[in-house]
């Protein structure tokens, strides 16, 4: 049967293992090298898995809750559960555990197949409140020999008999409009929902791309986003199965950098908080480097900001500058890419996020591919793609083949296409309110289309808000752009109906400690290295050239940073101001930190605050700490017009 | 003390262990005893007439004020000092000393307190130097990379590479040792002794000049070494906290002399302790 037939992701698997059953499909590296499951292990373990679930009582059409982060075994977990016409509900593995508590009762999951000793001492804290849940079944054993609880049991017992013709009958049951799979939404806002997804859906966009993309078996995928999350689910799971290339699991999430260095994989998908943090480790360690690679370094990546992505884009440049550009790409380009791991990168994609326009330049100047792409959990992730050579930094471009776009008069951003969810799982009413009569899915996303077709995504919907005078106010913009500075982690940017924009800030603490470490500062954790005066003068001067930025710009030199303060404590997940996938709740933080807000609009210089924090191990504490409140310098709109 | 202990946040872990002694982790017939041991340094007694045991698969501690004598213990048992007077008895055999390399040979391997590792050497190959002992092939057969070398080496660095793993430290493999902060440095020296594969494993304040979370960590490993391997663990340690949790029995000396031996709990309201540890008026 010709691959394009085929609806569901077993019989995909199944077609692999017979069509390319020597390629590898898996590498995981383990004990220091990387070791390969070929397609055809990788069929044999989902088959085996399979008939161990069945003969547990797994039932069609039952939800399989799966937490680990990306393992083989995972992924064997997810098709396992396919195969028997089951619901694979993949859980972030650095969730804590109230957080699971919500999908296991939503779901009534009666099975679990967890990574570790963490994942189970986790489900047995929740096991009270979630009596459905019967038993789980963990991969590696290390420190479970003193577990007695009768719900669990090893992976590994699951494998002992495989019966053949039960799999084959029960692969060829399924069809394309099953459910594939069920994603939980991060929530930015209120409640978990869960997203059904059919095989049709995502495979349909799975396979859109692919062909867009020409992906290939050839291909080579770093898996390191938390499987639970639908992106990286579409590049480890769907799209493999689509194309049939090979997915690495890294060893450790400490590993990452170095894994993906030696892997070099062809395809990269990352949210741009993470090229955030590669360039800030770049830029930190430039700042280390004598002074000559900190001159070469400067002097060829201003040649790439002026030239690079014109080459990339096959456009025309002088003789002189391509000659300088090709000397760039021996001496400092070339080595980069390496040591990011994207020397064979021939597509990479950025998205869940607006990514800042330097960041994004600054990777397509190096010569990598890098395009952005827009979706979400309910869209079977592709809804735009920049194609190449048209790619800009504003927009996340046309639509993927098989995707209709509107807008309503509110700028909101409306999608039909083949890859839409089915439904939330038991929330008909989220459902009727996100995906209307007519098929057309609510983003929750402002934008519009420019002159050459391209959707440009200006803010959540919710979020676009106007200062008091009328004018424009996108949050998510500003603090993009601050965030683009190495020195600040996250910001959140307060101006909605007020009659001028001020800000929080996290500063990053990696790069601001050794900018601190240079000039023989000292300090004793975040909280004090935050409210040192110097550290104020350095972000200060960052909000002065954003500011001077925003100036320029008629639309939204009214939404200036006039005053900030740095926050006594990271943002955390923990702490619900950031969702899992590390995007701040803005509203969420307005609240929690209202007497702050308020002081920065008030005038005062410092506030004292009281804050309960909570440790890694769930337990909580109370510090207090005094902070300052600085001005930014503005820059009257009319001025700098004159001035350019 | 309770907040200590709450702090750390090893009390539970403590008595789970307690309770996982009936099915999993049995404390076996005594492996190391220690007879009537003195040792003196010219007029110095460092150890007067000590006698103490150790048994298979336990956690046994040794505790008390400085200058008590503890390292010195420690350096008695895998030969480094050579007691005057007393016995040491591992397993069959008995010792009036013990020489390092005996030591090892059968078995006993340890960390220090001052960190003893190569610093210009990975972290792999500091590992690997663990497994130094266990090393078969002669020198002409490594230097041509023979065969049986290459076997030996395979093996050699799948077991360092287990400990690697097991002690998650694989995102430092790579790194020259002497770059590592200070609570890695002391995990890498523990992978080390394990290498060797070690009957019994002495620890010499293995959580000194940590902060609270490296010290939790560092716990959790021990715990879990001895739970995994089985390797018997004696441990000195300054941190009341931790050894009272971790530690099966534990032996308390003063002034070179033994004060009190016994469960965690007896030692803790044992008057002499509490006197060498607040001080006493006379």
């Amino acid at each position: 049967m010709a691959v394009g037939t085929l609806d569901t992701f077993p019989k995909l698997l199944m077609h692999h293992a017979h069509a390319r059953g020597g390629r590898p499909a898996i590498r995981e590296k383990d004990l220091g090298i990387w070791q390969t499951w070929t397609w055809k292990r990788f069929a044999d373990e989902v088959r085996a898995l399979a008939c161990g679930l069945a003969a547990e009582g797994f039932r069609r059409g039952e939800h399989l809750a799966i937490v680990g982060d990306n393992r083989p075994r995972i992924y064997a977990a997810v098709c396992a559960a396919q195969c028997l016409g089951g619901i694979p509900v993949p859980l972030y593995q650095d969730a804590v555990a109230s957080e699971l508590v919500f999908p296991f009762q939503n779901a009534e999951i009666r099975f679990a197949i967890v990574e570790d000793q963490e994942q189970v001492d986790k489900l047995l804290e929740i096991l009270p409140q979630c009596p459905t849940l019967k038993r789980i079944f963990y991969d590696d054993s290390r420190g479970m020999r003193h577990y007695t609880q009768p719900q669990l049991s090893s992976y590994e017992k699951l494998l002992q008999k495989v019966d053949g013709a039960f799999i084959d009958a029960e692969i060829g049951k399924g069809s394309g409009s099953d459910t594939a799979a069920m994603f939980f939404t991060s929530g930015t806002t209120g409640v978990p929902k869960g997203v059904v997804l059919t095989h049709h859906a995502l495979i349909d966009r799975a396979r859109a791309v692919a062909e867009m993309e020409k992906l290939t078996d050839r291909d080579v995928v770093l898996a390191f986003m938390p499987p639970a999350w639908i992106g990286q689910n579409i590049f480890s799971y769907a799209q493999p199965l689509v194309a049939g290339y090979c997915i690495c699991c890294p060893e450790s999430a400490e590993t990452v950098v170095a894994d993906m260095r030696e892997i070099a994989p062809s395809y990269y998908f990352a949210p741009p908080r993470i090229f955030e943090a590669l360039l800030t480790q770049v830029s930190v360690r430039m700042e280390d480097a004598g002074a000559f690679k900190r001159w070469l370094y400067r002097y060829f990546m201003g040649v790439a900001k002026r030239v690079g992505t014109r080459i990339l884009e096959g456009k025309e440049v002088s003789l002189l500058d391509r000659v300088l550009y090709n000397l760039g790409d021996l001496s400092v380009y070339g080595p980069l890419r390496n040591v990011l791991g994207m020397s064979k990168v021939r597509i990479a994609y950025t998205g869940g996020e607006a990514i800042g326009p330097d960041l994004f330049t600054f990777y397509r100047s190096l010569g990598i591919n890098l395009k952005q792409l827009y979706g979400s959990t309910e869209t079977s992730v592709f809804v735009c793609i920049q194609p190449d050579g048209q790619v800009k930094s504003d927009t996340v471009g046309p639509a993927v083949p098989g995707v209709e776009l509107k807008f309503t008069p509110e700028r909101e951003l409306l999608i039909r296409s083949p890859g839409l969810f089915k439904e939330y799982y038991k929330n008909p009413q989220a459902t009727a309110e996100a995906k209307d009569a007519e098929g057309w899915f609510h983003t929750g996303d402002a934008g519009y289309i420019d002159q050459d077709g391209h959707v440009r995504i200006i803010d959540r919907a919710k979020d676009v808000g106007k200062l008091a005078d009328g004018t424009l106010f996108a949050p998510k913009y500003l603090e993009n752009k601050l965030k683009f500075f190495p020195y600040i982690k996250e910001a959140v940017a307060f101006g909605a109906d007020r009659d001028r924009v001020c800000a929080f800030i996290n500063i990053d603490m990696e790069a601001v400690a050794n900018w601190a470490e240079k000039r023989n500062l000292a300090y004793s954790g975040y909280t004090d290295l935050a409210q040192q005066d110097p550290v104020y003068q350095l972000v200060a001067e960052c909000f002065e050239q954003v500011n001077a930025d925003l100036a320029r710009d008629p639309e939204l030199a009214t939404s200036q940073i006039h005053r900030f303060l740095i926050l006594h404590k990271e943002l955390d997940a923990d702490d619900e101001e950031l969702t899992r996938t590390r995007k701040v709740r803005r509203r969420f933080i307005a609240e929690k930190y209202g007497s702050l807000v308020e002081a920065l609009y008030e005038g005062k210089n410092s506030i004292h605050v009281e804050a309960r924090v909570r440790y890694e191990d769930g337990r909580t504490g109370t510090f207090s700490a005094d902070l300052k409140i600085r001005d930014a310098k503005t820059f009257p709109v009319e001025a700098i017009r004159k001035a350019a | 003390m309770a907040q200590v202990l709450d702090a750390l946040g090893l009390q539970s872990q403590a008595r789970a262990d307690a309770a996982g002694e009936a099915h999993g982790r049995r404390i076996g017939e005594v492996i190391l005893s220690v007879q009537n041991v003195s040792l003196a340094f010219g007029g110095v007694k460092a150890l007067q007439d000590v006698s103490f045991d150790v048994r298979e698969h336990e956690i046994r501690a040794i505790i008390g004020p400085n200058g008590a004598g503890k390292s010195s213990m420690l350096n008695v048992l895998n030969g480094v000092y050579h007691p005057q007077k007393g016995r040491i008895r591992f397993g069959e055999k008995e010792f009036a000393d013990m020489v390092s390399h005996q030591a090892a040979a059968l078995g006993i391997a340890r960390t220090f307190q001052n960190i003893a590792l190569f610093k210009g050497m990975t972290v792999l190959d500091n590992v690997m130097t663990g497994r130094n002992l266990k090393m078969r092939c002669n020198f002409l057969q490594q230097a041509l990379w023979l065969g049986p070398a290459k076997r030996e080496e395979i093996e050699h660095r799948r077991a360092a590479e287990e400990i690697i793993d097991f002690l998650e430290i694989q995102h430092i493999r790579r790194t020259p040792v002497g770059k590592l902060p200070y609570g890695l440095q002391k995990r890498v020296e523990l992978g080390r002794a394990l290498a060797a594969e070690p009957k019994v494993l002495l620890l010499d304040e293995p959580m000194a000049g940590m902060n609270m979370e490296e010290k939790q960590d560092m716990c959790r490993f021990v715990l879990d070494v001895n739970d995994h391997y089985g390797t018997t663990i004696v441990l000195i340690e300054h941190d009341m906290g931790v050894v009272m949790d971790i530690s099966d029995r534990v032996v308390v000396l003063d002034y070179g002399r033994k004060i009190a031996d016994g469960s965690p709990d007896e030692v803790r309201s044992n008057q002499k302790v509490i006197d060498a540890y607040l001080g006493v008026t006379h």
